[in-house]
């Protein structure tokens, strides 16, 4: 009854002036695009969830899938979360590669239990028999001057469990690559979007990433890779999704005072890259992991602990982190005092015990 | 439904009398608990009692599910299971839930669903593997188009919406029967399944076993709705309630809604009023927070002995029926006890194989450690209590 109604409104299909060569476009619109193209692809591919249709998302990334695709393919859910989840899951049981849109990082708390419980455990649980292929969009982190819950960095929470790859890309050519090996991995995915980052632009050549997954490709996926962001001698910065454009800052303000950074974009969260990180902190022998999420058992404090079991010997200093207050994210006129900067990113790297070595 | 002017009809059916979303006044029977046909109870369907060949194929089912639940009771007694959520007593409703599906239908059980799992033809030993202990789920719900029992309460009736919602999506005319119990009622996952169930119009067919508690918790704590299928009411979903030890008025309750899902008719909430006659689990004890003679009232409202009685008297239970169906009941004993008593191995490598499609770098070295630590004689099990 009522999907009549809404077909009855539906829009004529009108296929979009899709873009092609190369293009300067927004990390939004490369998600956008890894989605369409994702769906033109395999009609098995679907996106739901809450403002993401007639609207478009609140952040505009699911923009005119629904024109394209039309209302099998790209619907409004109920404003219910844990919904959304769980009907992903059924449908992804039974064929389906649903990719869902959780609308802030705060609103996914109440798909908690259907995340841990049943998407993470599945493949593990049916000894391998049942995979998921499921999509979950997060958009998170702060630095927007968002209200209350529209701020989190939740990663944490996600990288505990088990059975679910984390994914967060911090550049336009990530954006686009990364949800496209995700909507192309056999297990589930939460792929973090930092929602700073949606109106970043950036030129690519579209024709160039698509080739990465026509047929016969042999591009690697970005699954479980760490990305070098910039090379450098003396110290290496450790960062992803939102805390990477500090990082890279930080570096670039180091060179002009003489000192040589290297920065690694963690990117693939889980599986994580301990062979990438590691050769590139022994390089250096000096660390500093950075990431927005407060501090006390977080991300940040996994790479920190990896690289002291694994790159001890290499070290000239404690690795240290610059993260987030372990405070609830703050107020918007607050928040420049929580977020890690420039020049808490530098003050850390002047406290690697230079005059030692 | 309103003369407010402001009131936007976005659905076309508010003019719609609501009255046919209102369960019956009563639940509906058709046999009565001495097992006569029940008298005419002027329900909101004309349900029709289903054939005696029907009827006869339910009875051999359910004198089977209670050797299940009595052997299984006995496995875990003698140790050999590590925990067992027994269904005696409201066998009625996991039997009519088989029998109304086909083989091509899904269905979503709940962990006290065994008697339901092994009716849609599941290898005895891989619907056991979880309760014997030896992994959480033990069988391919592709196989059997059944998902797999869950303990979280509630959260497969959403995965039920969604295989649904897929098979729709296609243009098959699969139907997914969900079963609950009365404490998942209370739980945001029943309601947004409902909700999403019924807003997307698929064909699941909801049953709630209203076995009357939630573990200790009696229903009065959970709900105060005139009953458990008037909720379907704000779903917007047509609600009935039904007899759940009547296994006759289960099959042409349940059937009706599952016929009328696969017309297309969407979705609809079947409230099972039954009992569960032991302790949730053998870690439980019912005589802590219920009487004696609560469970007694019970004892003769029996699903066997009720149908038993009916079919008897109606002519159609030879001695060689019944002769027939005890074998067959003896028969699955024997396997659950052949299999259950079968010391099985486990490979503990199996802990780090199915996380991932492709175990990461790190469960890797994580399964060398093991292996390791195994090659050197350090035994997992002397080093968990």
């Amino acid at each position: 009854m009522t999907t009549m109604a809404h077909k009855a409104q539906a829009e004529t299909p009108a296929a979009e002036a899709e873009l092609s060569g190369v293009q300067t476009i927004t990390f939004a619109k490369a998600l956008t695009l890894a989605m369409s193209d994702a769906m033109a692809a395999d009609a098995a591919v679907l996106v739901f969830g809450e403002d993401v249709g007639t609207l478009g998302g609140v952040f505009r990334v699911t923009d005119g899938l629904t024109r394209r695709f039309g209302e099998d393919r790209c619907f409004d859910t109920p404003l219910a979360e844990s919904g959304i989840v769980g009907m992903a899951t059924g449908m992804a049981i039974n064929g389906m590669k649903p990719i869902v849109e959780m609308q802030f990082d705060a609103f996914a708390y109440p798909a908690f239990e259907q995340i841990t419980s049943h998407v993470a455990k599945m493949g593990n649980r049916t000894r391998g028999r049942v995979r998921l292929p499921l999509v979950i969009r997060i958009p998170y982190a702060g630095g927007i001057g968002g209200v209350e819950h529209h701020c989190d960095s939740s990663e944490a929470y996600y990288v505990h469990t088990p059975g679910l790859t984390v994914l967060t890309p911090s550049t336009v050519t990530d954006a686009y690559i990364m949800l496209r090996d995700a909507i192309a991995s056999p297990d589930p995915v939460v792929f973090m979007e930092p929602k700073k980052l949606y109106f970043s632009k950036d030129t690519v050549d579209l024709d160039a990433l698509r080739a990465r997954y026509a047929a016969g490709s042999t591009a690697p996926s970005t699954i479980g890779r760490a990305a070098i962001a910039r090379e450098g001698t003396d110290a290496t910065l450790i960062a992803y999704g939102p805390s990477m454009a500090a990082a890279l800052a930080a570096a670039e303000t180091a060179a002009a005072e003489g000192r040589s950074l290297q920065v690694i974009d963690v990117r693939s969260l889980v599986p994580y890259d301990d062979e990438t990180i590691s050769a590139a902190v022994r390089s250096t022998g000096r660390a500093v992991v950075i990431a927005e999420a407060p501090g006390f058992a977080s991300m940040a404090a996994e790479i920190a602990a990896r690289i002291q079991e694994r790159c001890f010997h290499s070290l000239a200093a404690p690795v240290l982190r610059v993260t987030g207050f372990d405070i609830p994210y703050p107020a918007p006129r607050l928040e420049k005092h929580y977020l890690p900067g420039v020049d808490r990113i530098l003050d850390a790297v002047d406290e690697l015990q230079w005059e030692e070595s | 439904m309103t003369n407010h002017p402001e009131f936007i009809d976005h659905t076309g059916n508010a003019g719609r009398d609501s009255g046919y979303l209102l369960p019956s006044g009563a639940p509906v029977q058709l046999i009565s608990p001495d097992g006569s046909p029940a008298p005419e109870g002027g329900y909101k369907e004309n349900y029709s009692l289903p054939d005696h060949q029907m009827l006869l194929d339910g009875y051999e089912r359910l004198v089977v599910g209670r050797r299940v639940n009595d052997q299984a009771n006995a496995l875990v007694r003698q140790g050999r299971m590590a925990v067992y959520p027994s269904s005696t007593g409201q066998e009625a409703c996991q039997v009519a839930a088989d029998m109304c599906l086909r083989p091509s239908d899904w269905l979503f059980p709940t962990y006290r669903d065994t008697v339901a799992i092994l009716g849609r033809g599941v290898d005895p030993m891989e619907a056991f593997e979880s309760l014997r202990g030896d992994w959480h789920a033990g069988f391919d719900p592709h196989q059997y188009n059944t998902g797999l029992p869950t303990t979280p309460l509630a959260t497969q009736l959403l995965h039920a919406v969604g295989v649904a919602h897929a098979a729709k999506l296609r243009g098959e005319d699969t139907v997914v029967l969900a079963l609950c119990g009365d404490g998942a009622s209370s739980e945001g996952d029943f309601h947004e399944a409902l909700n999403f169930a019924a807003v997307f119009h698929v064909p699941v067919v909801f049953l709630i076993q209203n076995n009357q508690y939630a573990i200790s918790v009696p229903l009065i704590h959970q709900s105060v709705a005139p009953s458990l299928a008037h909720k379907a009411v704000g779903y917007g979903m047509p609600g009935e309630r039904v007899d759940g030890n009547d296994l006759a008025a289960l099959l042409a309750v349940l059937g009706s809604a599952v016929e009328r899902a696969r017309d297309g008719g969407g979705p609809a909430l079947v409230e099972a009023h039954t009992y569960r006659m032991e302790s949730h689990t053998n870690a439980d004890d019912a005589t802590r927070y219920r009487s004696a003679a609560e469970v007694a009232q019970w004892v003769p409202k029996d699903p066997l002995l009720r149908l038993q009685k009916y079919l008897a008297d109606a002519g159609h239970l030879a001695t060689a029926d019944t002769e027939r169906i005890a074998a067959s009941a003896e028969s699955m004993a024997k396997v659950l006890r052949d299999g259950l008593n079968a010391e099985t191995v486990l490979d503990p490598a199996d802990l780090f194989r199915f996380v991932y499609t492709e175990p990461t770098p790190q469960l890797r070295a994580q399964s060398s450690q093991l292996a390791a630590e195994l090659a050197a004689g350090q035994s997992l099990e002397g080093a968990l209590p």
